[in-house]
């Protein structure tokens, strides 16, 4: 009797903890293996034959398709680059130069992935359509409530991401943080 | 007493371990709303299907890029290899490969491929093996893509940059 309760005991421990370190691996974001410049991060390999089961278990749970390297790299934003978390209640302010890329996109999601309704139909900016300042950067206002210049609306959403894209670009699995990869700097400026 | 609840806590941490590794491991085979899964009702094989762009509602797949218009074709090589000619658009064009499991395994561009219109064959590594050679020779120009697996998906991308918003009142 001692036996079976002391069996069952270690088999429900194993399943709790195989599981439970499953499920947070895969919702939490897999941490390692990542490129981070300043609070932006990107998986280069996720988009290769290389990706490792974490990043493939994660594309099958969500159900996207990865940007396959040779296509582009995405940079995935969470927090500023004091580390608060993005909030789509508050004025965030995205400035500076993007890495050498020959075409490049910005868009908002939620965290599950889908895109954030607003009255203006912008879910993002591309690298074509963006106003820019004469020295060639640019600053993108994300904000629930409309702004001048390049305003990108969050609907008020709580919690959201952006996503950078960069297509044709030299950025890859070997690219270290460094200058010739400037991200774009990520200020919160102000909060109701 | 003590020491016999330890083991057992050690023997399910330990195994615990192996659960976790597992699962990671066969997720991706059994996950049943991947992109393959959702693609799979509105995609029949081997045909190259215009997928609507994404909205806030509804969207075929998570984190699409509302820049581009997609085509995705999910292939299955079993009768024989495909032959694929994408016309590109002025802007950017992509076609990007990925396996039943949905990991890429390879991508070309528009300038990468250096002409109008982005031409390959699609094949498994058996069949490519029975290509004669001398043919392969003449072909040089042709460019011939080797699937890791019988079935996947290709997807097809082109830049369409939204509409400027409309004016503020």
């Amino acid at each position: 009797m001692r036996l079976l309760i002391g069996t069952l005991f270690g088999l429900a421990l194993a399943a709790l903890i195989g599981l439970g370190l499953t499920y947070m691996s895969l919702t939490r974001g897999t941490a390692f293996g990542g490129l981070s410049i300043d609070s932006w991060t990107a998986w280069p390999k996720s988009g290769t034959t290389e990706a490792d089961p974490y990043v493939r278990a994660s594309i099958a749970r969500s159900g996207r398709l990865p940007t396959a390297m040779g296509d582009g790299v995405s940079f995935t934003l969470q927090s500023d680059d004091e580390g608060k978390i993005l909030d789509g209640r508050c004025d965030v302010v995205i400035s500076g130069v993007t890495p050498v890329a020959r075409f490049w996109t910005m868009t908002l999601y939620n965290p599950d992935g889908a895109l954030v309704g607003n009255s203006t139909n912008r879910y993002g900016f591309t690298s074509q359509e963006i106003v820019r300042r004469s020295d060639g950067t640019f600053e993108i206002v994300v904000s629930p409530r409309a702004s001048a210049g390049n305003w990108l609306p969050t609907g008020g959403v709580p919690r959201y991401e952006l996503i950078l894209r960069l297509y044709d670009t030299a950025v890859g699995v070997s690219t270290k943080a460094g200058r010739e990869v400037p991200m774009p700097d990520v200020m919160t400026r102000s909060c109701p | 007493m003590i020491i016999r609840w330890l083991l057992l806590i050690l023997g399910g941490v330990l195994l615990g371990g192996i659960v976790h590794l597992a699962t990671v491991i066969l997720l991706p085979r059994t996950a049943t709303q991947d992109a393959y899964a959702r693609l799979t009702p509105i995609a029949p094989v081997n045909t190259v299907v215009a997928l609507p762009p994404p909205s806030p509602e509804k969207a075929i797949m998570p984190f699409m890029d509302p820049a581009f218009a997609s085509a995705v074709c999910r292939y299955d090589l079993s009768q024989g290899p495909l032959k694929l000619s994408v016309p590109v658009s002025p802007a950017y064009t992509s076609v990007s490969f990925y396996t039943r499991n949905d990991v890429a395994y390879y991508a070309i561009n528009d300038r990468a491929a250096g002409r109008r219109v982005i031409e390959l064959d699609l094949m498994t590594t058996a069949q490519h093996d029975q290509v004669p050679e001398d043919e392969e020779i003449t072909a040089a120009d042709r460019l011939i893509v080797e699937s890791p697996t019988p079935t996947g998906i290709i997807a097809i991308r082109a830049m369409a940059p939204q509409p400027p918003p409309r004016p503020r009142r």
